[in-house]
């Protein structure tokens, strides 16, 4: 087995000459609860899609469990390793909640009827009501049932807490959780809500207009980044150039804010060496890292 | 042992769950042989990451204050008692400094500020280097 479940080099992808992939690079660790982050249009969509063998790429590789997604025998393979919970939610319109179990279960051998039973009782989700009856969290939760009794090695999990309240929303965190504690699937999931995916996630990638713009260990990152923030006793007199990891200085009269993605040390002492200044140092939120990267690139 | 995330400090959370752990040994919460709770447990009751609570425990069992026993959990080692000597000693030295600073008028928040200040410039960075190159 690899070290990476997911792994992406250089993957393109246009839609009427429109790039939504400009060379991504994405490797998601075995066992990692990986949050896939950006704005909306950034090619998180297009980028899962392109996992799943739903569309093609122009240019680069995509593999999953090893196995290229290009490959035909080797992408049924794929998709029956995987639990997967898109976007849209569309399911059969004309089956009811207890038809498409039954319906999903024989295309999966490690089907688990245990973790099936349990979830149509916690979700709450009637048996007998049809699918296009069930709200939009309902559906969610009906998507995420089938995903994860079928076994999965790998959840693909698209906006998975999208259109849940608050107490919905927190039981499916927990839940997925519970079962990469258990199990030690892998997660990917795409994700708007920061506080979330600062909590469940222990690798994140930020993407932004169809490429990587920064992946890694949440720990490892907050263990870099730090804010910085500066005050003058007297004049500002900013160096005429800053050493290297400082992503963004700003000013408010006689304060001075200052991100660093590394380097830390290094920065604080060349600000210390400036005249008349007073140094602090702040741990930086996923929020911040996100914003930063976005906003600037 | 109940732990308590602060999720918007931006504190890394392996390390605030080291914190709380060192902590309840120091003030004799914890005592050696006292288990933790499983890592799905305090995974699913905090909802956070599984890995993360890994990294947590390893990096306590690293620096000697917990011992994991496969399959049963994780147990605080006798050696940690000896510590809560030491942090007893410490907290009498805190308490002196506060009692000078008292005149300053200080709120507690300020207090706590130019504290971590002070750490942060002279142990702060040191220690989050070393914790990145444990597993």
């Amino acid at each position: 087995m690899n070290e990476y479940i997911i792994e992406t080099n250089q993957l393109t992808k246009s839609f009427k000459g429109q790039p939504a992939l400009r060379g991504l690079d994405l490797r998601v660790p075995v066992g990692s609860i990986f949050g896939f982050l950006g704005r909306n249009g950034a090619g998180k969509t297009t980028t899962i899609k392109a996992l799943m063998g739903l569309l093609r790429a122009d240019g680069g590789s995509a593999r999953v469990f090893g196995i290229p997604v290009t490959d035909a025998d080797g992408s049924i393979e794929v998709r029956r390793r995987i639990g997967f919970v898109t976007e849209d939610k569309e399911l059969y319109p004309y089956m009811t909640v207890e038809q498409i179990i039954r319906f999903t279960r024989p295309f999966f051998p490690k089907w688990r009827d245990d973790l099936e039973q349990r979830y149509l009782k916690m979700f709450d989700l009637p048996p007998k009501k049809k699918i296009p009856d069930l709200s939009k969290g309902m559906r969610s939760k009906l998507m995420l049932l089938l995903a994860i009794s079928r076994g999965a090695e790998l959840l693909i999990l698209d906006e998975p807490t999208d259109g849940l309240d608050p107490a919905a929303t927190e039981d499916v965190l927990r839940e997925l959780v519970a079962i990469a504690a258990s199990s030690g699937t892998t997660m990917f999931f795409s994700s708007h809500q920061l506080a979330e995916v600062e909590l469940i996630a222990d690798h994140i990638g930020i993407i932004d207009q169809g490429k990587m713009v920064v992946a890694g260990s949440l720990d490892d990152m907050k263990a870099q980044y730090q804010r910085l923030q500066v005050v003058f006793t007297s004049s500002v007199e900013m160096p005429s150039r800053w050493v290297e990891g400082v992503e963004y200085v700003r000013q408010e009269g006689r304060v001075v804010s200052i991100l660093a993605s590394h380097n830390v040390d290094a920065i604080v002492e060349q600000a210390r060496a400036l005249p008349g200044t007073a140094v602090e140092r702040f741990p930086v939120t996923l929020k911040e890292i996100f914003l930063e990267h976005v906003r600037s690139s | 042992m109940i732990f308590r995330l602060n999720q918007s400090s931006g504190i890394p959370l392996y390390l605030q769950l080291i914190e709380q752990v060192k902590h309840a040994v120091e003030t004799g919460a914890l005592r050696e042989g006292d288990q933790l709770p499983t890592i799905r447990k305090v995974a699913v009751d905090l909802v956070m990451n599984p890995n993360t609570v890994v990294r947590a425990y390893r990096e306590l069992e690293h620096e000697g204050v917990l011992e994991l026993k496969h399959g049963s959990g994780a147990f605080i080692k006798e050696a940690a008692g000896g510590r809560a000597r030491v942090m007893r000693k410490a907290q009498a030295v805190v308490q002196s400094a506060l009692e000078r600073l008292a005149p300053l008028g200080l709120s507690e928040d300020e207090l706590r500020r130019v504290f971590e200040n002070e750490l942060a410039q002279s142990h702060g960075p040191k220690r989050l280097e070393n914790g990145e190159g444990n597993p």
